[in-house]
């Protein structure tokens, strides 16, 4: 059983394809998957992983920076301004971005910074998991 | 001299020509870029569609319309408005009629004693104003051609900061939208309050609401949307703006590069006319000059003038 998976940034679709469940984070709520028929939803997404197990049985994850997601009609629709999928994070920057940040938070309590420092995180552990599948 | 102000003319002539290259050269610059701007718009339409339809679903469940960006308030003494023009000129009256809507505007918030504050996109609008001594709360610049959502955020982030601080009780957003290739309007739409109309209307193809769940809260929900929504709303009003500055300044370099062959064209007919004078007198000139000589030289040899006559008949 499939399903429609889009995830929507206000500039293009990011992703658009068919697949068998998604993972999420709600704020509040904890982790959720939706599965194929799943009942009408509204949530707000935390600053968190998205992973998508694609109908080939490939996961899509992306790093999601806030944002919201729709289920309707067989359908999950995930909007976020701020949503990198994999491929398109650079890992490298995000590694010096965190040594930075780190040192950074130490002698601050800048909530921007901390704000800079939990998106590195969660671009630290889409890699974790593509590292993890091999 | 006649030569002297025919060069006069062919040096303008160049220089018309040096110019219409350029102006050539944007208009075709611009006609491609409005394609992009174009898909650029395209792309940006499935989120704010999604995002109009999320809170179009939490209002029809329940959730609390009385959220202070939905709330008009009674009293309003300070109006804010957004203008959104280019960083640069040469688009005809692109930017002033944006600049023109918006003075106007002001000038009729200030006659019913209401105060206001303008918040502008592009270095025209941030110029135009600030020189003028204009109430300027905010100044983006840098992106008119291509505005990324950051952009808008920034804008509309710092607009609704002051919105619910109460410092200011009305948004209007001014900017350019894009019709079609060769209509592009300003428009004026309300930004702050939300306009609950669009939001809460309901469709008639679809029957029953279907039993959400939520989480958390559709309330909490709400809250962390209308600014998004809010910020949705200026950037594709940025986008619209983008493929309309390019519109314009394509049509405004087109005029250009018609107006500058006319120029050459009439030049070089008016050059023309000066050259062939030239030659005429100096025709003249010669003729007269070898005239004169021949009459000076051999006095009346009709012998021989005849004699030629003779033979050739």
């Amino acid at each position: 059983m499939a399903m429609h998976v889009e995830l929507v940034s206000p500039e293009r679709i990011l992703y658009s394809g068919d697949a068998e469940m998604v993972i999420c984070r709600t704020v509040g709520g904890g982790d959720i998957a939706f599965l194929a028929e799943h009942a009408p939803f509204l949530g707000a997404l935390d600053d968190a992983i998205v992973r998508i197990r694609k109908t080939d049985g490939e996961w899509e994850n992306a790093a999601v920076h806030y944002g919201f997601v729709h289920v309707r009609d067989n359908s999950v629709i995930l909007l976020s301004d701020l949503a990198e999928l994999e491929s398109d994070i650079d890992f490298e920057r995000a590694r010096r971005d965190r040594e930075e940040l780190e040192r950074h938070a130490m002698d601050t309590d800048d909530a921007a910074v901390e704000a800079r420092l939990r998106r590195v995180h969660v671009r630290l552990q889409v890699q974790d998991l593509a590292g993890s599948r091999g | 001299m006649a030569s002297g102000q025919e060069r006069i003319l062919r040096r303008r002539i160049r220089s018309v020509q040096s110019t219409k290259k350029i102006t050539r050269a944007m208009e075709l610059i611009a006609a491609s870029r409005i394609v992009r701007a174009q898909q650029r718009v395209e792309a940006a339409r499935p989120y704010a569609e999604q995002i109009t339809e999320v809170i179009r679903q939490l209002a029809a469940s329940g959730a609390g319309l009385d959220h202070p960006l939905l709330q008009p308030r009674d009293e309003i003494n300070k109006v804010a408005f957004v203008a959104i023009t280019a960083d640069r000129g040469l688009a005809g009256a692109y930017n002033s009629s944006i600049i023109r809507t918006v003075e106007r505007a002001v000038a009729e918030q200030r006659s019913r004693n209401v105060d206001y504050s303008l918040a502008v996109a592009g270095k025209k609008a941030e110029s135009y104003f600030r020189w003028r001594g204009y109430d300027l709360m905010y100044a983006g610049t840098g992106f008119s051609e291509q505005p990324h959502y950051e952009n808008a955020r920034d804008l509309a982030d710092s607009v609704i900061e002051l919105y619910e601080q109460g410092e200011i009780d009305q948004v209007q957003l001014v900017y350019t939208r894009f019709l079609s290739m060769g209509t592009q309007r300003v428009t004026t739409r309300r930004l702050l309050p939300i306009e609950t109309g669009a939001i809460t209307e309901r469709r008639d193809d679809e029957g029953l609401t279907a039993a959400y769940e939520f989480e958390p809260e559709p309330n909490e929900i709400l809250e962390h949307l209308l600014p998004r929504y809010v910020e949705a709303r200026v950037f594709s009003a940025m986008l619209e703006a983008a493929a309309s500055e390019q519109a314009a300044r394509q049509r405004a370099m087109r005029a250009a590069t018609d107006n500058a062959e006319e120029l050459i064209k009439n030049l070089s007919i008016d050059a023309n006319k000066l050259r062939q004078a030239g030659i005429t007198t100096e025709i003249m000139e010669i003729v007269g000059g070898a005239e004169a000589l021949r009459q000076a030289t051999h006095t009346p040899d009709h012998e021989a003038f005849r004699e030629m006559e003779f033979q050739q008949s």
